[in-house]
């Protein structure tokens, strides 16, 4: 923090989009790991997970942003039943 | 302090409150009433359902969320003022340091009334004072008049750019709240001008500049945001002469950071807050008449605490009484005794100062009580022996 007596007042931040530059990846204790064979890119997760951390291309789920990813596990219970295509795995393992 | 000008009537310090609300139409109004506030709301309300005001009056289940509705409010860029007392105050705690912290301009009317336990609905000051360190600016008013002035003049210094801090407007409950005293009204569109438009810089509902309110600050910030608040509150104090002065030039009725009653000359003081100055300018009075030097200090701007003008306005006198509405509960008398007495220390040659709590939870506070005090304080400059420095009166 060079400037500290230029703080925007009562702790405002004064521009939008900014929790992407705020890494939560590091509180993670379980991670999501996809097996591509598996998923079907119904893209279920992609709806579910609350932390917009499951990254699509072309409409096809490609992964996860584990830099955001909380390792919740909302994903891996969402994924249909007839698929289960997430498995969660322990960080440090 | 107060002159007589136009728009004389007679109105409790209650409607006077409700009356101001609506002549500033503010945009959100969020409220849990509690005796002895409760008609402030309840005429608000009225204006609200006439169609009087704009105001969005929203009604919550308890005095956390009518701070906590004010607070979201106000983020999202709207003009808030609510109302309440004691256990309201109280049950607002958490919420109140955050609208200062977040630097919100909300301004609210606390009608001074006794914590419980034992439950009373009476006045004294522990709710106010409990609030005294939670970073809102706290004027203190004597009269109806003064409350509805005061309760002007704290939109504008809460909304001063310099500022940016909550505003607590108190004045005595029953006493104050509940009497018809004579008031001098201005018109709406005098409040209007006077106010002004309220422009926050950042506000949630500028959809065009997206913001973040409420972010966690840690070691490396919330000392600097700390630090910038108390220097908001610092410069505050200026604020307030300079809002009171303007004031004075467009309404005839000047405001400083206290009022001084007959002190010039005066060797001993009273320094009493609120109502009870009036019932202490009575025996001041009566006491001048036998020749004695007996003058009185009512602090108006309790935070920030005027500590140097107080100092200054207290040098000449031999000894002083400070009288708290309140117990800090602290084994060293009432709060205002601690404050103006820590400020004295500052003078070469200090007045001997005492302590007295009086007229907790309601209890009279009389002239003869007054009297009393004054005979004490003459025994002191006397003899510049305290015998009492503590107790409690109006027993
Ligand atoms: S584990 Fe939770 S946070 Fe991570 S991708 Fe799955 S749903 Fe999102
Ligand atoms: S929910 Fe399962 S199947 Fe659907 S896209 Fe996500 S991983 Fe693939």
């Amino acid at each position: 923090m060079d400037n500290r007596k230029e703080l925007p007042l009562g702790g405002v931040i004064p521009k939008g989009g900014t929790a992407h530059d705020y890494s939560t990846g590091g509180w993670r204790k379980l991670k999501p790991v996809l097996d591509t064979e598996r998923c079907t890119n119904c893209l279920i997760c992609w709806v579910m997970c609350p932390d917009s951390a499951v990254i699509t291309q072309d409409g096809k789920m490609i992964g996860f942003d584990m830099e955001h990813c909380k390792g919740c596990g909302i994903c891996a219970v969402e994924c249909p039943d007839k698929v289960k295509a997430i498995k969660m795995e322990e960080e440090a393992g | 302090m107060a002159i007589m000008t136009k728009g004389q009537t007679g109105l409790t310090g209650n409607t006077a409150i409700a009356y101001a609300m609506k002549q500033i139409n503010p945009d959100v109004c969020a409220a849990y009433p509690i005796t002895p506030s409760t008609a402030i709301i309840e005429d608000f309300s009225s204006y609200v359902a006439d169609g009087a005001v704009d105001t969005e009056l929203i009604t919550v289940e308890s005095e956390h969320s009518a701070m906590s509705a004010c607070i979201g409010a106000a983020a999202a860029g709207a003009r808030v003022m609510t109302a309440t007392s004691a256990q309201g105050l109280a049950l607002m705690w958490e919420m109140l340091y955050i609208a200062s912290g977040m630097r919100f301009p909300i301004v609210i009317a606390n009608v001074n009334r006794a914590l419980s336990a034992p439950i009373n609905i009476h006045c004294d000051h522990s709710d106010s004072m409990g609030a005294r360190d939670s970073g809102w600016i706290q004027l203190y008013s004597e009269t109806v008049q003064e409350a509805y002035d005061n309760f002007i003049q704290a939109v504008r210094i809460a909304e001063n750019e310099k500022v940016l801090l909550p505003v607590m407007v108190c004045f005595d409950g029953f006493i104050t709240s509940h009497a018809i005293e004579n008031i001098s009204l201005l018109d709406d569109s005098e409040v209007r001008r006077f106010i002004g438009e309220y422009r926050p810089k950042h506000y949630l509902l500028d959809t065009d500049n997206p913001i973040t309110y409420g972010a966690m600050t840690l070691q490396d910030t919330y000392i600097e945001f700390k630090h910038q608040q108390s220097q908001a509150m610092t410069r505050a104090k200026d604020v307030a002469i300079e809002v009171g002065r303007e004031f004075g030039k467009e309404f005839g009725r000047t405001y400083g950071l206290m009022e001084t009653y007959r002190l010039d000359d005066a060797e001993v003081a009273i320094v009493i807050l609120n109502s009870a100055a009036g019932t202490t300018k009575v025996a001041v009075d009566e006491l001048r008449k036998q020749g004695k030097k007996v003058g009185i200090l009512r602090p108006r701007l309790f935070r920030p605490f005027p500590f140097r003008e107080i100092a200054d306005a207290l040098k000449n006198v031999k000894a002083v009484a400070i009288l708290d509405r309140a117990d800090s509960m602290n084994g060293f008398g009432g709060p205002l005794f601690n404050e103006v007495r820590s400020a004295l220390y500052e003078l070469d040659a200090r007045p001997r100062v005492i302590s007295r709590i009086y007229g907790l939870g309601g209890r009279d506070y009389k002239v003869k009580d007054a009297l009393e005090v004054f005979a004490d304080l003459k025994k002191i400059a006397e003899t510049g022996k305290v015998e009492t420095l503590q107790k409690y009166i109006t027993l």
